[in-house]
């Protein structure tokens, strides 16, 4: 008397699982904290982009006291002022290495070999953050905040987005500046850095090699 | 073949050395740090007060008064602003067909004797008879009686002066504008006009629309901005108060506001937009666009950032 052996059956659909296997096959995390890269990393330009996050962690560190003590406080204490200081400057710094990265980006043509999408989210990166600036300006509450804003309507205006970004209207701008834009461009940077882990470092350019991304090696 | 298996292929051959990504970041950390901290203790930041209405008031009367007397009048800026104002006639800037501003329409719609004027001087008029009957006077005039008072007045303030804290006028035919102008720059002093257009039912106020107008469309605010370098024509959307760094990366936007045929242009900023959002377009899709895609290949500066890689290989 034998016993039939028993057919494998079919594992259910599992939505958690079926991510799981997608996250573990195109990003393992020996690609998304990588403890080896190619030999041609070594250069400064590489850096860029790194102290540009470094700055952009100064930038949310500062903006999220501020925003905790409220938008009159800097205008009154000295610690205040002084926070608001360290917002402004790695603000500068913040954008001075992204265009440097960017730059640097587009000499090392880093859109070649599917990561076009790397670079288009960039861009994005890029005008977004403009548009979280220009709302941080618009809501420092002093003279120079209020002629920007009385300066720009003229701008938003004829570009017919005044009648639902209103420079003039304080509240909208300050909670345009503290949450949703902020928002915004943390996903996107976050968005950004698992597009260039999944692909890795672009090689360096060579003279034989088209600068374009070829459709065989653009990701599916 | 998954992202994972593509990288590993792409690199096949490459040599590779050991990197700490965790190490490089808090390195970078560090001295964005040092340079953050170092810079705002040394240089601190800018914060030259608000100007308000009450402020403007009291250090320009003239130039408040003929601002109000403009808005009462309805020749002021925002009076003949167009969307999202008013729907004046041909206010809207447009290149051929293309028109954002009309397609948006009147979203916030002003009338500047209205909003600006005659309600703010009606809370005023409690309990003060002679501002009363001047409002009472001017309403009860026709149109044309009204506009041929605001003119005569308009044109003697050329010659105002300012006599007690209150705008002079030579002798003339005004009917009641003098003590309407008057009993406005009184409230303006006082501060209650900041206040009350500011008021809109709701017990918070955060939408500054009607004040920032109005200041706007008097030279005292404008004045300031062109004494820090501020305005448009002076490079001023990357400027800040002071010696201070401003929005910097506006400086390709803040470009086209300096040179012809943009800065003579009755549209410049819907042509600045339009050829913004295209150059932007042309940066995101940069990949796709032969010639600027080839620059990086034609300009050798990717051979100094890896030279010692093709040093070395």
């Amino acid at each position: 008397m034998s016993e039939a052996s028993p057919k494998p059956q079919a594992e259910p659909s599992n939505w958690t699982r079926a991510i799981r296997r997608l996250l573990a096959r195109n990003l393992p995390l020996k690609h998304l904290l990588p403890d080896r890269q190619p030999v041609y990393v070594g250069s400064w330009v590489y850096v860029f982009g790194v102290v540009a996050i470094a700055g952009l962690i100064w930038v949310i560190a500062s903006g999220v006291v501020l925003a905790f003590f409220g938008p009159q406080w800097w205008h009154e204490n000295g610690v205040g002022r002084f926070v608001n200081s360290l917002h402004l400057w790695s603000v500068q710094v913040f954008f001075i290495f992204m265009v440097l990265h960017l730059w640097g980006q587009y000499f090392m043509a880093g859109w070649r070999d599917g990561r076009a999408p790397t670079w288009m989210v960039g861009v994005v990166i890029f005008a977004f953050s403009i548009v979280a600036a220009f709302t941080g300006f618009i809501s420092q509450q002093n003279f120079d905040g209020e002629w920007i804003a009385v300066n720009a309507k003229d701008a938003t205006n004829a570009a017919g987005i005044g009648s639902f970004f209103n420079v003039l209207n304080f509240g909208q701008m300050y909670g345009l500046h503290i949450v949703l834009l902020p928002m915004l461009v943390v996903t996107l940077i976050g968005v950004h850095l698992v597009l260039v882990r999944m692909h890795g470092v672009v090689r360096p350019i060579d003279r034989k090699q088209p600068a374009q991304p070829s459709a065989e090696e653009r990701p599916s | 073949m998954n992202a994972a298996e593509r990288q590993e292929k792409y690199y096949a051959g490459v040599k590779m050395i050991n990197f700490d990504l965790v190490k490089e970041m808090v390195l970078a950390l560090f001295v964005v740090s040092l340079v953050v901290i170092g810079l705002a203790a040394a240089l601190s930041s800018p914060d030259d007060p608000a100007v308000t209405i009450q402020t403007w008031a009291t250090k320009e009367p003239v130039d408040f008064v003929t601002t109000a007397a403009s808005e009462l009048a309805g020749t002021s800026e925002t009076a003949q602003y167009g969307p999202p104002y008013n729907s004046t006639a041909d206010a809207a800037q447009a290149v051929g067909p293309i028109s954002p501003q009309a397609w948006a329409g009147v979203s916030t719609p002003i009338d500047t004797a209205q909003d600006f004027v005659l309600r703010p001087l009606g809370f005023a008029a409690i309990g003060n008879p002679t501002l009363t009957t001047a409002l009472q006077a001017y309403g009860a005039a026709s149109a044309d009686q009204q506009q041929t008072w605001l003119t005569n007045y308009s044109t003697a303030l050329a010659d105002a002066t300012v006599v007690n804290a209150e705008v002079s006028v030579a002798s003339g035919d005004y009917g009641p504008v003098p003590d309407l102008m008057t009993g406005l720059l009184g409230l303006a002093r006082t501060g209650a006009l900041d206040g009350l257009l500011l008021s809109n039912g709701n017990l918070y106020q955060t939408d500054f629309t009607l004040p920032l107008l109005f200041m706007g469309d008097g030279s005292y605010l404008s004045n300031l901005a062109a004494d820090q370098h501020l305005t448009g024509d002076q490079w001023g959307m990357m400027n800040e108060t002071g010696m201070y760094p401003g929005q910097t990366w506006l400086w390709l936007f803040s470009f086209w506001y300096q040179i012809p045929p943009f800065n003579t242009a009755a549209n410049t900023d819907l042509v600045v937009i339009i050829l913004m959002i295209v150059l932007t377009a042309l940066l995101a899709f940069v990949p796709f666009i032969p010639i600027l895609r080839d620059i990086p290949r034609w300009i050798p500066i990717h051979r100094l950032i890896w030279r010692r890689y093709y040093r070395d290989s």
